[in-house]
């Protein structure tokens, strides 16, 4: 074997090594990170976290009860406005719409999700709070749902286009209209990745903060009705974090894992949905 | 039975006789204007925010103009505020993120394309796309915990100490910072660049790769000199996608890069990003001007990420037909 | 599946609405300074009584301003009283004016983190000044020094720390480096934002405290209350007569004397570097802005009400937090405002 060639295998092997090293890397960060999270925040987390409420600046314990809470019904709020709106809209997309008007949606969907978070926000309290006269779950909610119409949207139209076309033939062929072909037989062979679709996006919208800080604002009791402002978990973990207080820095880290987990299993729900159904493009 | 027909609907209303009040006892007819109004109203939510953002900013934009864009004044007391530490800082810590990130990507996706078995490719993939789903805040409070003080008391003193020629690396090591945020950035935006970078390369068509073998090049040389020249577009098209991604990102980089605006060489330095300062100050921005201000600065990162987002899905799908048969022999 | 959705999304929806009934939530936001005392304040008030909540974000006194002059929350709280041009635009906004209510007196302190170093340190108003124009550098400077002989400072870099966002705090450290240095009045100015020579942004007195705390060599300003909380060093300041006083309920009920017989009526008064030989050079009234006209009936009188208890009872747990209680004469004039609100 000449040195060239044994140079070029060094350097062939000698490099798919580091590729190897590099994707090695980014799945330890993710560990390192669950694993940090797990241990700081399973040391923090307690019943008092869950069912308490904060306590006056300064004073140890409390909890974060109201956050959860308001969290809660903000993705809720979200849920109605962007489910809705993604779910018929690709609905309009996928079986009735022609060529330009599909491609005017699809772009402004696509405008949509990239606008940075904080612009959202910007825009929530605009036209949510400024009106009202006051910070709010709902204008909270509106910018989270906001955020979650395109990743609806766009999904959930490649889930109902990868239908096959035979399963709409048959159903017409047997007389139904095309209202009553989407309702009981496309819908329902896009169920999975449907629902894979609306998890993903509500666990992509359940860690959003930047929206928040001027919609819900921040609540240190109880949030009564919709029309107050709330406290929710990821606007609690940045604001605990940034101050000096270790007994807060304690609850920030619970919170931290609290809804890093709820996240994370969202995903992984939504995932292993996905792969038991219809082999579908990836979302 | 109503007009059922096997083709896919056009777009226009059915042609013919009808009238429209007739056509609605149709359900057909319902169901198209119901699902219509919603996707209509995605199109309306948009166009108004787009209006919000230009119509927000008119004080700024004819007060100050282009000079706007190259003032690196911010004094909310005397009025005067200019975008250039924000616009710099953004772009230091996004390029920053993407040094880091893209070898690191690419390698990565290199390995789960090439390298990897099926298997094992697909779960590595599953663990990074959970990586990318981690919420902003969190690596915020990773970023505030760990990164700071391992940047103040390790990272920034060895930089200091090999390469503090260099003016990058100079001044003191306060831990929070340019190369800081840019480094948390880059963890960010990893998995992003890894599933497009990785996609792609699956797309190049095996015989490219097979001919590069039967020359008797190594495999590391069909990669490095056939595949990835091959799937070239379409990685840039992730490392833009990463990009739009760093430059939106509000709450990892409020927290670690020292919310100050300044503009400096050095990397240690800390400073301002227009997600940060419009996070920080909305709510305080007294007067109208200054409020204006920081819409305004909302819509150059709009303007920014639109841009860089249209370039990327434009460049991936380029890639992807020309890997789909139409690519160069 | 579906079935248990709907019926989650009833019973979210009459919990909700169940709270709502009978509480009466009023907002606040503003002031980073007295947010310990607020926040036990209102807590204290919410367990007088069940159904009210006072809900208060402390964004900073700029905050505070802001919001409620655009009317997003019921009142504000602010430490750099609101200017001619801020109080003319509420009045032109809401077509009344809005009203300064002192709560409790609190203190500006130089706090820092010099890595060996316990001791309490003495400042003289032109260390400070440069400190944070940026022209003082190392901790060792004569400057610093020299008040301080027998404390081996070490030469290292000073890491300025200062508000990153809109704060009554920020007014009041400015406002008293205006006073002591003309470079300062000229080239940076008093203001709750200002354009800073040097440092880094902590957002919120927690931000800063949180900064200094964690950055070694850090040097920065906080209310009294958070230093004490945060077991963190503060300094000795010299006053207008010589003295280096350290920040306390003496110091800063000194500084406030001389300013309550001659308290304006509409309560905006500055008390940096005020005259007296043991009066602490950095304290300050700290402020609620309380709009003069409710349209709903319910909140005003809980204003009212909330205020009137604050002036007597709550007075009294001021001194625990380190805040000094207001002065006798400026409660009696401050329960006469009162009766202004309608």
């Amino acid at each position: 074997m000449s040195n060239r060639l044994r140079w070029r295998k060094f350097v062939s092997h000698f490099m798919l090594t580091m590729t190897g090293l590099c994707a090695f890397v980014t799945v330890a960060v993710l560990f390192f990170i669950l694993g940090y999270l797990v241990y700081h925040g399973g040391t923090s987390v307690n019943w008092a976290f869950f069912t308490k409420l904060p306590t006056p600046v300064g004073e140890v314990g409390g909890g974060m009860a109201n956050a959860i809470v308001g969290s809660a019904k903000l993705l809720l709020l979200a849920c109605l406005l962007g489910v809705p709106i993604g779910f018929f809209g690709a609905i309009y997309l996928a079986e009735f719409s022609g060529g330009t008007v599909a491609f005017v949606v699809r772009y402004a969907a696509d405008l949509l999700n990239g606008v940075p978070s904080i612009v959202i926000g910007i825009f929530a309290y605009s036209l949510v709070v400024l009106p009202f006269k006051h910070f709010s779950t709902l204008a909270g909610g509106f910018a989270l749902g906001l955020m979650m119409i395109p990743i609806t949207l766009r999904s959930t139209e490649e889930f109902l286009r990868a239908v096959p076309r035979a399963l709409r033939e048959g159903a017409m062929a047997l007389g139904a209209s095309k209202w009553k072909t989407i309702a009981s037989v496309v819908v329902p062979a896009a169920y999975r990745g449907i629902l894979t679709a609306v998890l993903l996006a509500f666990a992509r919208v359940a860690g959003e903060t930047a929206p928040l800080l001027f919609t819900a604002f921040g609540n240190r009791f109880w949030s009564p009705g919709w029309e107050q402002p709330t406290a929710s978990l990821p606007v609690m973990i940045f604001t605990y974090a940034i101050a000096p207080y270790d007994d807060w820095h304690r609850q920030a880290w619970a919170a931290g894992l609290v809804l890093l987990g709820l996240i994370l299993v969202i995903n992984i729900v939504a995932r292993v949905i996905l792969s038991r159904g219809v082999a579908v493009p990836r979302t | 039975m109503a007009t059922t027909t096997t083709t896919v609907p056009s777009a226009g209303p059915v042609a013919g006789s009808r009238s429209f009040i007739n056509r609605l006892r149709d359900g057909d007819e319902i169901a198209r204007l119901v699902t219509f109004l919603f996707a209509g109203s995605v199109v309306l939510i948009t166009l108004l925010l787009v209006y919000e953002l230009w119509h927000g900013s008119y004080l700024p934009r004819h007060k100050f103009g282009f000079a706007f864009f190259v003032t690196s004044v911010w004094d909310p007391i005397f009025d005067h505020f200019g975008a250039l530490p924000f616009i710099y800082g953004t772009l230091v810590t996004a390029i920053v993120s993407l040094l880091i990130a893209v070898p690191l990507g690419i390698g990565a996706a290199i390995f789960l394309a090439e390298l990897a078995p099926a298997r094992v490719s697909d779960t590595l993939q599953f663990f990074i796309d959970l990586l990318a789903a981690v919420p902003s805040v969190i690596y915020g409070l990773l970023g505030v915990f760990i990164v700071i003080p391992l940047m103040r008391q390790y990272i920034q003193p060895a930089l200091k100490s090999s390469l503090g020629f260099l003016p990058f690396f100079q001044g003191p090591a306060y831990g929070v910072g340019f190369l800081t945020a840019g480094l948390v950035l880059a963890i960010m935006v990893i998995p992003y660049i890894i599933s497009v970078s990785r996609e792609v390369l699956l797309s190049v068509p095996r015989d490219q790769r097979e001919s590069a073998l039967a020359l008797g090049s190594t495999r590391w040389e069909s990669t490095w000199k056939v595949v990835l020249p091959f799937a070239r577009t379409g990685i840039m098209g992730s490392i833009f996608l990463a990009l739009a991604r760093a430059l939106g990102e509000t709450m990892a980089v409020t927290m670690v890069i020292g919310n100050t605006p300044t503009i400096s060489a050095s990397l240690f330095s800390p400073g301002y990003s227009i997600a940060a300062v419009i996070a920080n100050e909305f709510t305080e921005a007294t007067g109208d001007l200054y409020l204006q201000s920081l819409i305004e600065l909302g819509l150059v990162l709009f303007l920014l990420t639109f841009l860089l987002n249209g370039l990327a899905r434009l460049l991936i799908v380029v890639t992807s037909q020309r890997g789909s048969g139409m690519g160069q022999a | 599946m579906k079935r248990i959705a709907y019926l989650l999304l009833v019973v979210f929806s009459l919990a909700a609405i169940a709270v709502a009934e009978g509480t009466l939530s009023i907002n606040g936001a503003g002031a980073t300074f007295p947010y310990p005392m607020y926040s036990k304040w209102f807590d204290e008030y919410h367990k007088k009584d069940a159904n009210l909540q006072i809900n208060y974000q402390s964004i900073g006194s700029g905050g505070g301003i802001k919001q409620v002059t655009d009317g997003t929350v019921d009142f504000g709280a602010s430490d750099g009283p609101m200017n001619d041009e801020q109080l003319k635009a509420f009045q032109d906004k809401h077509g009344f004016p809005i009203l300064h209510f002192p709560t409790v007196l609190g203190a500006d302190v130089p706090t820092y983190n010099i890595p060996g170093i316990d001791a309490e340190l003495n400042f003289t108003p032109e260390a400070l000044a440069g400190v944070f124009l940026g022209k003082i550098t190392k901790w060792n400077d004569p400057a610093i020094a020299g008040p301080n002989k027998g404390v081996n400072l070490p030469g290292n870099d000073i890491v300025v720390v200062h508000r990153s966002d809109g704060s009554g705090t920020t007014y009041i450290w400015t406002d008293y480096l205006s006073k002591v240095s003309d470079e300062w009045k000229t080239k940076v100015g008093k203001g709750t934002s200002v354009n800073w020579p040097v440092g880094l942004g902590g957002k919120g007195n927690e931000g800063v405290a949180g900064l200094v705390k964690q950055t070694p060599n850090a040097f920065g300003y906080v209310e009294l209350i958070y230093a004490i909380q945060n077991k963190m060093p503060y300094g000795r300041v010299k006053n207008s007569s010589g003295a280096f006083i350290k920040a306390d309920l003496a110091g800063v009920t000194a500084a406030a004397s001389g300013a309550s017989k001659d308290m304006p009526d509409d309560f905006r008064v500055s008390i940096t570097n005020a005259p007296g030989k043991a009066a602490y050079p950095i304290s300050s009234f700290t402020w609620l802005l309380v709009p003069s006209k409710f349209s709903d009936s319910a909140k005003r009188d809980a204003i009212k009400g909330f205020v009137k208890w604050m002036l007597a009872d709550g007075q009294s747990q001021a001194e625990a937090l380190s805040y000094a209680k207001l002065p006798k004469e400026v409660v009696a004039k401050e329960l006469k405002q009162l009766g202004a609100i309608q």
